[in-house]
């Protein structure tokens, strides 16, 4: 067996009681520990996508337990990539809050931020689903610490908020494995997948009820329409980097939907054929709406990103939704283009509160100090949102425009996609001006003084809290140069996906790399 | 025994539900906490409801058994719940502590960013 598979999940787990126990006083022993382990976590996760990308399906049985009665974990070209994708946004978050000081307005950051990459790598990598469940649980229980961290008034409410909403969603899920085991027997991904096939339409009720409160407990996590209604508050009164890393959070959600709904219960078995897609397409439609209708209405930066990353949602679960080879692959461009866009944007608005004295009211103020340079990285960040060319987000709705083609679907898709952009390029616009170049035409204030100045050199980014935001603008430039050679990889990955009874073969079969 | 088992759940859920909406911090937790505890009593039935039979096959003979896996799956959902409850509480107290308030909704203050007197909070 490879063991590197479980190494995303040992690594973090390992490190972060150290860091909490052992650095809880040295935050720089603490910075040091927390900055290798992601470092580490991304050579791991490279070499996890070299290894996947020669297309077998490797798995890694805990204890050694065949398959249906032991847990496993499952490496192909999706689970690799996502965990690649999560250990390059968690580095670039990490570099972030380290230089911006994030990390040291409250205790146990990095310590909660280890538990968070081993929960979300934990589900990327999982081959069962009540240990999916479990590894919610871990990235969620994180995520809380995270979310409050730093404290404040609205940050406590927003907090308690989404601690409740998630408590249901895990009750919620709890009920759906429920009955997904009554009516199956197994909850095993490939098990099921097997099982699955051999249920007739007429004994397929139960089997019906459970996928659909899966879907909607996925839902609650990737923020879609009827559940999405935790997002904007949570996101908009997190930290701002804990925002950033909250990117990837709602890609777990997209991330189960496609894993569960394609290899479970997908195209081509009986007993749940079309039913996801009759109620997945119109929720990501509304969702669109929701995220370009909060764009244009926000009266402040940070809940006017959350709207946005909601719009980015909708479209990705828009792609997703026809559950068709070609579709997916578009989804995944946008899925891995809308993590890192997003994570910019929520970096860049730290920035720039930073210079505001933490305020992100959409309000004209005296300019800040770096102007132009903020202006220049929001301006970079909003067009990859909105999907404007040149970067990846024109590129990624191209693709799942062009994905979306069937008669029937591509009336409400193309009309949302394009209305939702446009009106989402209109809010951002706005966003920019009012901040950024209606500043400028305000006379300075008449008490600028030697003490200002000091106060605005003091708050003026230096080069490391510019160079995440820089570095990630340069992944979304790079996605778009590479689009090419990338497409290939997310076609074999899909491809992989759809393939069920290879990944059945590959995890109940006796050759499972022994 | 199945009629007492479904209607356990069924009132401990509706109780859950009923409570989780009430949105203030104290009914909200007793509320999750109600739902747990039927989400546990429901699992168990996933497994078949049998009475004095062990978790393990015998191999004498064809005597039936009782599903071991849903236990397994109650332990681990009773361990979590049990935790996370805790997280709970502590959060909704440090809310509460911060705000002076105990509404789990935000208010409409959120959104524009302005502050909200302590006290107003109640009049909503």
């Amino acid at each position: 067996m490879n063991h590197w598979i479980i190494a995303p999940v040992i690594l973090p787990a390992l490190l972060a009681p150290v860091i909490g126990f052992v650095m809880r006083y040295d935050i720089r022993l603490a910075r040091i520990a927390s900055l290798a382990g992601a470092v580490a976590l991304l050579a791991i996760a490279l070499g996890l996508v070299v290894q996947a990308a020669g297309g077998e399906t490797q798995v890694y049985r805990l204890g050694d337990w065949p398959a249906p009665f032991g847990i496993v974990l499952v490496l192909d070209r999706l689970s690799a990539l996502m965990v690649l994708l999560t250990a390059l946004l968690g580095l670039l978050v990490l570099a972030h809050a380290t230089a911006t000081g994030w990390d040291d307005r409250g205790r146990h950051f990095h310590a909660l931020f280890q538990f968070q990459l081993m929960g979300i790598s934990g589900a990327f990598l999982t081959g069962d689903v009540f240990n999916l469940f479990v590894f919610f649980e871990i990235l969620l229980i994180a995520s809380y610490g995270l979310m409050i961290h730093g404290g404040g008034r609205d940050r406590m409410r927003a907090g308690l908020q989404y601690v409740v909403i998630n408590l249901a969603g895990s009750t919620l899920f709890l009920f759906a494995l429920g009955v997904l085991y009554a009516s199956t027997g197994t909850l095993n991904i490939a098990d099921l997948a097997l099982r699955l096939q051999d249920i007739p339409l007429e004994d397929a009720a139960l089997v019906r009820v459970a996928m659909m409160l899966l879907l909607i407990v996925f839902a609650v996590k990737a923020a879609l329409f009827p559940v999405q209604f935790w997002l904007p508050g949570a996101y908009s009164n997190a930290p701002a980097p804990v925002a950033a890393l909250f990117a990837i959070m709602t890609k777990v959600g997209a991330y189960s939907i496609i894993r569960i709904h394609t290899t479970v219960f997908g195209p081509g078995i009986e007993a749940t054929d079309g039913l996801a897609f009759d109620w997945l397409f119109p929720a990501a439609l509304i969702t669109i709406a929701i995220g370009a209708a909060g764009v244009l209405g926000a009266r402040r930066l940070m809940p006017l990103i959350a709207f946005a990353v909601l719009g980015s949602m909708g479209t990705l679960m828009l792609a997703v939704s026809v559950f068709a080879p070609a579709a997916m692959t578009a989804g995944l461009y946008y899925l891995v283009h809308s993590t890192f866009a997003a994570a910019a944007l929520f970096l860049v608005a730290d920035l720039v509160m930073a210079q505001r004295d933490g305020n992100d009211g959409l309000s004209t103020r005296a300019a800040i100090a770096q102007n132009g340079l903020m202006a220049a990285l929001f301006f970079g960040a909003a067009i990859a949102m909105a999907g404007m060319p040149p970067l990846s987000g024109f590129l990624g709705k191209l693709l799942v425009m062009d994905a979306l083609r069937a008669p029937g679907v591509i009336g409400w898709a193309w009309a949302a996609i394009l209305v939702g952009s446009l009106v989402t390029i209109v809010g951002f616009a706005r966003a920019g001006s009012v901040l950024f170049w209606k500043s400028t035409s305000l006379a300075p204030a008449p008490e600028t003084g030697d003490a200002p100045l000091h106060q605005i050199e003091r708050n003026a980014a230096g080069t490391a809290q510019v160079m995440p935001v820089l570095a990630m603008l340069g992944l979304l430039a790079a996605l778009a140069l590479f689009a090419g050679p990338l497409a290939g990889y997310l076609e074999a990955t899909t491809g992989q996906l759809f393939d069920r009874a290879g990944y059945v073969a590959a995890v109940l079969g006796t050759n499972g790399g022994v | 025994m199945e009629m007492i088992v479904a209607s356990a759940v069924g009132v401990l859920t509706a109780g859950g539900v009923y409570l989780v909406l009430r949105l203030r911090a104290f009914p909200v937790i007793l509320g999750l906490a109600m739902l747990s505890y039927a989400v546990n009593v429901f699992l168990f039935a996933a497994g078949k409801l049998t009475t004095n039979m062990p978790p393990i096959l015998s191999k004498y003979g064809e005597a039936t058994y009782t599903d071991p896996l849903p236990q397994a799956l109650v332990l681990t959902a009773i361990v979590i719940s049990f935790g996370m409850t805790a997280v709970l509480v502590m959060v909704a107290l440090a809310s509460f502590l911060e705000s002076d308030s105990d509404r789990i909704n935000l208010g409409r203050s959120e959104n524009a960013g302005l502050p909200v007197e302590p006290g107003q909070e109640d009049a909503q």
